[in-house]
């Protein structure tokens, strides 16, 4: 204590965080803490996630059925590939209109060069591979657009929109659609895991939260980022598996007429994209730079950081997941045809990415607020359209809950800004 | 990834300590002369830090503060003129090139990213990676070690964002930052600018240890009080041009703004160092 005085008199308290009570009484007083200071995370939209659940299970008889869950996850599936892209460009503080026309070339080209006959023709691992690897590029050009001569993401994007909208028009109004046959592409939407499968996964999903846990306990033992309470802990992770091997055992438990149902590959796409995202943002040198340019472009430049080459790799991931999401799509109805993208896929992805508190701003935002946005307007849209509620409605409820999670959000972080935290 | 100036050598700042004003001197700027178009920045000027010394640059607006600074840093090349470092000559082509030599410049607003934490700003593009995953720990046990080294107490989690702290913690953060990597020369651009009376005792405070520890520091400021609070010399520049170097414990404020003012070059007759100090009062 008195060696510790000697140090200066101005000694403030030690950089050490002041301690809450361990176990679940801290777990507990920590969480009123966040709820007081605004520091919500994911509950509000886990919350709104849980009532739309409960709601339509109750209102919609066709609603809480494994084959209609299995739905969920296949229509949700393509939506959070395209928001992921959207949460990376949001960091930046950029935007990305082009993704839903680009999502339509990544399906164009592989129902090309699946087409049977064609001297082009190629094994559908490898159309898929090029495919995404064609809108990477397609997103990296546009990316160099905005890094290399500094013209803004959204006009270089919007006449992305419009090239690719034009190329997929002139390519199917004179072809008409065009099918797709290779099983490898449609197993991306319609390939069941058996049960036991299904569950392996859930069980690997779940054990990768606490297992980061305890690898920043050994590694970075005695810093602040080994601090989590092992209370708050096991909570997530029994949140995690209520959910993991929930979302399983729904799924493993129907039947369509003779074929078992089960988790559906497009599920897994998305988990394993999910994983691969956040650790890029969350644990490597790429995701530090990201949010970094996202909060202080200019400080990052000076820090000796290359601007412009991570604003062309986001772009080139957003492109990627893009036709990702594309060839789920397209799986889906085993075809291309002039009504692609369906719906509002663009709006729809960025809402997703927003209502899971991905600032437009920039430097604000976890890759996970995608997957569970994408899942809430997926679950309001399907539980509307089980309802037989009209598409017009369908629209206006998704945008009041976009508006609303927003609105919260932006209470949240005022919140946060006046307890200083 | 993991560049030449390693931050392990460096957060132990107190053995490095020097005997305090040795006479090779860090930094000899000679006949720097930098133009823009037909504005004349910077004007034959001299320059001259030695180890564990403050100096401080002072002068009006337009008095071609920034453009030495900039020329210092690399971020412009001046059209003629030596820079010596520790003796050498050197040629700074970018901030990069101005790392590796140990000069580092702590911009006036700040180059931090406000919604990184401390220690993700301290490490901002350098950050320690394995491959390419992060090595979280020892750069948060450097940050916190470098912080105590500088005595900078006040900031209560390295882990919390830059954008929670006050903006004498945020300066305090930047220097810190520069002291990191193993620097021997801090350039800092009006670091009191934006500060309140604590927060600017708190900074110049810093400024102080940072000349104890042996660093060479060039404080460019308009402020004569924080001036006279730290330098140990003062370099007076006007309109590009020398005007006086001032011994700080041998001079006045008013002496100072006179030359800021109306001092007249030192060095047009051929005779350097006609101070103007004498001819104050």
């Amino acid at each position: 204590m008195t060696s510790a005085e000697v140090v200066g008199p101005d000694r403030a308290p030690p950089l050490e965080e002041e301690q809450l009570p361990g176990g679940f009484r801290g777990a507990m007083e920590r969480a009123r803490l966040n709820l007081r200071t605004g520091n919500l995370g994911a509950l509000p939209i886990i919350v709104g996630e849980i009532a739309v659940v409960i709601l339509f299970g109750f209102t919609a008889t066709n609603f809480f059925t494994s084959v209609n869950f299995v739905n969920l996850i296949t229509e949700s599936a393509g939506t959070a590939m395209l928001a992921y892209g959207v949460v990376f460009v949001l960091l930046l503080g950029e935007i990305d209109l082009s993704i839903g026309y680009l999502a339509g070339i990544g399906a164009l080209i592989v129902a090309e060069l699946q087409l049977p006959g064609s001297s082009w023709q190629m094994n559908g691992i490898l159309a898929m591979l090029v495919a995404v690897a064609a809108c990477a590029v397609i997103g990296g050009v546009q990316g160099s657009i905005v890094a290399f001569v500094g013209v803004p993401s959204f006009v270089v994007t919007l006449g992305g929109f419009l090239i690719w909208q034009g190329v997929i028009l002139n390519k199917l109004q004179q072809r008409g659609t065009i099918i797709i046959q290779d099983r490898w592409i449609n197993y991306t939407d319609a390939y069941i895991f058996s049960p036991t499968f299904g569950w392996l996964i859930a069980a690997i999903f779940t054990a990768l939260y606490p297992g980061s846990v305890l690898y920043r306990k050994i590694v970075a033992r005695g810093t602040q980022i080994a601090q989590q309470s092992w209370t708050s802990a096991t909570l997530k992770t029994i949140g995690i598996g209520i959910a993991a091997f929930g979302t399983v055992a729904v799924a493993n438990h129907g039947k369509i007429i003779e074929t078992p149902e089960g988790l559906p590959l497009a599920g897994l796409i998305v988990v394993f994209f999910f994983v691969v995202l956040t650790f890029l943002a969350k644990w490597t040198t790429f995701g530090r730079h990201v949010y970094a340019v996202g909060g202080n472009a200019e400080a990052a430049r000076r820090a000796g950081i290359s601007v412009p080459r991570i604003r062309v790799l986001v772009f080139m991931i957003s492109g990627a997941t893009a036709g990702v999401g594309g060839i789920i799509f397209a799986a889906q109805v085993n075809s291309v045809a002039l009504t692609f993208p369906p719906g509002n896929l663009l709006l729809n992805a960025i809402a997703a990415a927003v209502i899971g508190g991905v600032s437009l701003f920039g430097g604000r935002g976890e890759v996970r607020g995608a997957l569970l946005g994408a899942i809430l307007i997926g679950t309001l849209q399907n539980g509307l359209n089980t309802l037989n509620i009209s598409n017009g409605w369908i629209y206006i409820v998704t945008g009041l809950v976009l508006l609303g999670a927003v609105t919260l959000d932006t209470v949240a972080v005022r919140l946060q800004a006046r307890s200083g935290r | 990834m993991v560049e030449a100036s390693r931050p392990g050598a460096s957060t132990t700042l107190l053995p490095r300590q020097r005997p305090v004003m040795s006479d090779t001197p860090l930094l000899q700027i000679q006949g720097i002369t930098k133009a823009f178009g037909s504005v004349q920045a910077l004007d034959d000027v001299d320059l001259e830090v030695r180890p564990g010394e403050v100096v401080a640059i002072v002068g009006d607006n337009g008095a071609g503060k920034s453009t030495l600074v900039k020329c210092i840093a690399g971020t412009h090349t001046a059209d003629s003129g030596r820079i010596l470092f520790e003796g050498q000559e050197v040629h700074i082509h970018g901030p990069k090139d101005a790392g590796r030599l140990g000069i580092e410049v702590v911009y006036q607003d700040l180059a931090l990213c406000d919604n990184l934490d401390v220690v993700q700003n301290m490490y901002l593009g350098r950050e320690l990676n394995r491959g390419q995953i992060l090595s979280e720990a020892p750069m948060e046990q450097h940050t916190t070690e470098t912080l105590k080294s500088l005595a900078v107490t006040t900031i209560k989690s390295v882990r919390q964002t830059v954008a929670t702290l006050s903006g004498g913690q945020r300066q305090s953060v930047a220097v810190a930052r520069a002291v990191m990597w193993n620097s021997k020369l801090v350039v800092l651009d009006e670091p009191t600018a934006a500060l309140g009376v604590a927060q600017t005792e708190q900074v110049l405070a810093l400024v102080r240890r940072l000349g104890q520890q042996g660093l060479g520091v060039i404080l460019i400021s308009h402020n004569l009080h924080d001036v006279f609070e730290t330098a140990d010399r003062i370099a007076v520049l006007r309109l590009g041009r020398n005007v006086g170097v001032f011994e700080r414990l041998k001079t006045t404020q008013q002496a100072v703004v006179e030359a800021i003012t109306a001092g007249k070059p030192t060095k047009v007759a051929g005779i350097p160092s006609a101070a103007p100090a004498g001819a104050g009062a």
